[in-house]
């Protein structure tokens, strides 16, 4: 690979790139949400509840991220068309970013459970006591002290995330990895592309790790 | 009576409206509700279906598939329909066509008896046999000089199920390894995992014509299987098949096809631009004179 | 849409040889678990010697195996996968990369690859966790073998990492659990593991819907079951008097 091999290789690496943190963003967004409604589901109290949100949470910690990503992109396409007789195409972005919150919801949900539960009992009961409901104690209450103290977890889970999304490699999504990697094979200079793949996520990973690091000395209450 | 006729006659007007908006089905239907039709490309069927270095498929079949939107255009009339391109791999693109989630695919993907009772295959786009790709110092010359060694394929092709069979057959005892695409069954071969690489014989062309020095590799072996290209598209979905079928025989009579096949088979092509001085056989032109989809074994 | 429902694809023939289809689950998931425990096993030795190193008196040491850490870390799995599949085997000695790419088979040859991968990829994990148990010692204990004459090796072999690794089995022990699921990478590499030997089996009955579905609930309960034998195995080892570190 010379220079202006790469230089010409840039602006698809880039779009690789984009397709990459635009699927890493919202599946944070969305397993966040996802997550905290089970970790609440899970500390409600109600046992039906908190039954389904545990079966989710130990469903989708007992299967490779691999195989979720290709159960969403192949066989979830069939039961739709069943269920609306349509063939209305998902395409892999789609059913790449649904794959990865439902993924990620589960191990999002753990560590917003941890530190919902990390906060004093007493808290809520003097919520109670100044009249407040069970939603508005977890919302004005332990919720935002939770996510404050629960932020470097959630950040170095995203950083896993940003890692895991390589994997839309199996089901063709032109995410950076892949992109590197359709580069290569084209050029038939795959290892080199490999390498620097490695490089770029090397040096990202790396970099958000530490300044996670930094934030979390930051952020201790 | 004389004010219910004009009434009757709205109604009637309308219904026949419906009924003809009804009259779509299928794929038709689903891309004019959509305002989009999803093409299933490759991204390294050199020189098929592959992408330049801005991210755009280009090649043989998708100057193809690109006619082919242009008639679903014309037959729908939507102008301005968006083109969604999704990446397809040998493994995939079959799957991908049958649960809907790429509308027809436009590659390297031999019609068989098999695969059509899975998808609908277009009239054919090509012709290839399935030959050997080996370095000129290997010393083979066909097939029963793989027995014992390392042979590639690409998995999920008609090659991979050939010298499988081949390989229980005959008891050679080849090993077989199946890789992902042809670009990586091909870096086995160049980094010495594999002795050969069996594959269709444009393919390999395609494929040595990436080789650090293309001088170095050579095709051989006699083909063990003639086979017919065809854009792949969903099952029982006649109407679509017409339009499809419709753009390629046009193309095919008009002899720009032709001009297509000059382009990527004789003139220097991305990403290095290397010539594959490949030649249109009988059989091609054959075809071209008189579309069919039928596969090679219904002939 | 006109999907054919077949579950019964499972037990019908393969066209290979005798095999039915739900044989290749079986297969697969045999090769899955010997990934999975040859990783593993490579994990625990070589992250318990990192994990050491990172709490050794000095600076080159812990250094090392600090640079380890972030470097198997911050590069993801399939990304260092096909490092070890493609780069590597290219820089080796020609006499053992040769050895590697033609002289054993395919499937050993990938077999190999993966397990050095995970092995070494879970490395960076459990040496982590040693250097938690072992900083979770009371400091006194150390302290008091050096006072009883013992040297650094000594009081790291008989009191140090016997129990800190009492401490940390439950989360060495999940670490399996992880290795048995990022083993289904293996698949990239055409490796037939589970995951493998399912997308194959799409390849061949075009049953994607069954196959996949399968596939997932057996991951799912080998995992459970792994998960119950592992807390049964937890409890009966637990250090008494010790609050066992949960978790990650």
């Amino acid at each position: 690979m010379t220079l202006t091999d790469l230089s010409q290789a840039l602006p698809g690496l880039w779009e690789g790139m984009k397709v990459t943190l635009e699927l890493l963003v919202m599946a944070v967004v969305g397993g966040i949400v996802v997550g905290t409604l089970l970790a609440l589901m899970r500390l409600s109290g109600n046992k039906f509840m908190s039954a389904v949100a545990g079966f989710y949470v130990t469903y989708f910690r007992s299967i490779p991220l691999l195989m979720v990503i290709s159960w969403f992109y192949f066989a979830v396409p069939l039961v739709i068309g069943m269920v609306t007789g349509t063939n209305r195409p998902i395409g892999a972005f789609v059913s790449c970013l649904v794959a990865f919150t439902a993924f990620e919801a589960a191990y999002y949900a753990e560590i917003i459970r941890a530190g919902i539960q990390s906060i004093s009992r007493g808290q809520v009961n003097a919520a109670y006591a100044l009249g407040m409901t069970y939603p508005q104690a977890m919302r004005l209450v332990i919720l935002p002290q939770a996510f404050r103290k629960m932020t470097p977890l959630l950040l170095q889970q995203s950083i896993i995330l940003f890692q895991d999304t390589s994997l839309v490699y199996a089901v063709g999504l032109l995410d950076f990895f892949n992109t590197s990697y359709s580069k290569g094979n084209i050029t038939g200079e795959i290892g080199q592309y490999i390498m620097l793949a490695g490089a770029v996520y090397f040096v990202i990973s790396f970099g958000a790790s530490r300044m996670v690091k930094r934030l979390q000395k930051r952020f201790t209450v | 009576m004389t004010k219910l006729l004009p009434a009757a006659l709205a109604i009637a007007t309308l219904f026949c409206g419906v009924a003809h908006a009804e009259e779509l089905t299928g794929t038709l239907k689903k891309v004019k509700d959509s305002g989009e039709i999803v093409l299933g490309v490759r991204d390294s069927s050199i020189p098929f279906a592959y992408y330049d270095n801005a991210q755009k498929p280009i090649g043989y079949s998708m100057d193809l598939a690109n006619k082919i939107v242009d008639n679903v255009k014309k037959t729908l009339n939507m102008p301005n329909l968006n083109v969604r391109y999704n990446l397809v791999t040998s493994q995939t693109r079959i799957p991908l066509v049958q649960n809907g989630t790429v509308d027809f695919e436009c590659g390297s993907t031999t019609n068989n008896l098999e695969r059509q009772k899975q998808v609908a295959f277009s009239v054919g786009i090509f012709e290839i046999g399935t030959r050997l790709l080996t370095s000129k110092k290997s010393g083979i010359k066909d097939f029963s000089d793989l027995a014992g060694k390392n042979v590639v394929t690409t998995a999920g092709t008609t090659s991979e199920r050939l010298i499988k069979a081949m390989n229980a057959d005959k008891k050679m005892n080849m090993n077989i390894i199946s890789a992902k695409d042809h670009g990586e069954s091909f870096l086995m071969l160049e980094s010495g995992r594999a002795v050969a690489f069996m594959m269709d014989d444009a393919l390999l062309a395609g494929e040595m014509a990436k080789a650090k020095n293309p001088a170095d590799w050579t095709i051989t072996g006699k083909s063990q299987s003639y086979e017919i290209y065809g854009c792949s598209m969903r099952k029982d979905d006649p109407a679509f098949k017409k339009v499809v079928d419709d753009a390629l025989k046009a193309t095919f009579k008009s002899g720009d096809v032709n001009k297509m096949f000059t382009k990527w088979f004789q003139q220097p092509i991305p990403p290095k631009n290397l010539n594959l001085n490949f030649q249109m056989s009988d059989e091609l032109k054959q075809l071209i004179a008189n579309p069919t989809d039928k596969s090679a074994e219904q002939m | 849409m006109n999907y054919h429902w077949d579950w019964g694809v499972f037990f019908r023939s393969t066209g290979v040889g005798h095999e039915i289809y739900l044989d290749w689950f079986f297969s697969g998931l045999a090769m899955t678990l010997g990934l999975a425990l040859a990783g593993w096993i490579i994990a625990l030795v070589l992250g318990t010697v990192l994990g050491v190193m990172r709490t050794l008196p000095g600076k080159v040491l812990p250094r090392i195996a600090g640079a380890y850490v972030d470097l198997f870390r911050n590069v993801p799995l399939l990304v260092q996968l096909f490092i070890w599949y493609y780069v590597i085997p290219d820089w080796l000695p020609d006499a053992i990369g040769n050895w590697l790419k033609q002289d054993i088979s395919p499937t050993t040859n990938a077999f190999i690859t993966v397990m050095v991968c995970l092995g070494l990829f879970t490395a960076a994990r459990v040496c982590e966790q040693v250097r938690t148990g072992i900083q979770a010692l009371p400091r006194g204990q150390a302290n008091a073998g050096y006072a009883l004459g013992l040297n650094i090796v000594q009081v790291y072999r008989h009191i140090v990492v016997p129990q800190a690794f009492r401490i940390i089995i439950p989360p060495l022990t999940s670490e399996f659990l992880n290795i048995i699921k990022n083993s289904s990478v293996a698949s990239l590499v055409a490796l037939p593991e589970l995951l493998g030997q399912t997308k194959q089996l799409v390849d061949f009955s075009a049953a994607q819907f069954e196959a996949y579905t399968v596939g997932t609930l057996i991951y799912f309960v080998v995992n459970i079951a792994l998960m119950f034998f592992m807390r049964w195995v937890e409890k009966r080892l637990r250090v008494p008097g010790l609050i066992a570190l949960g978790g990650k």
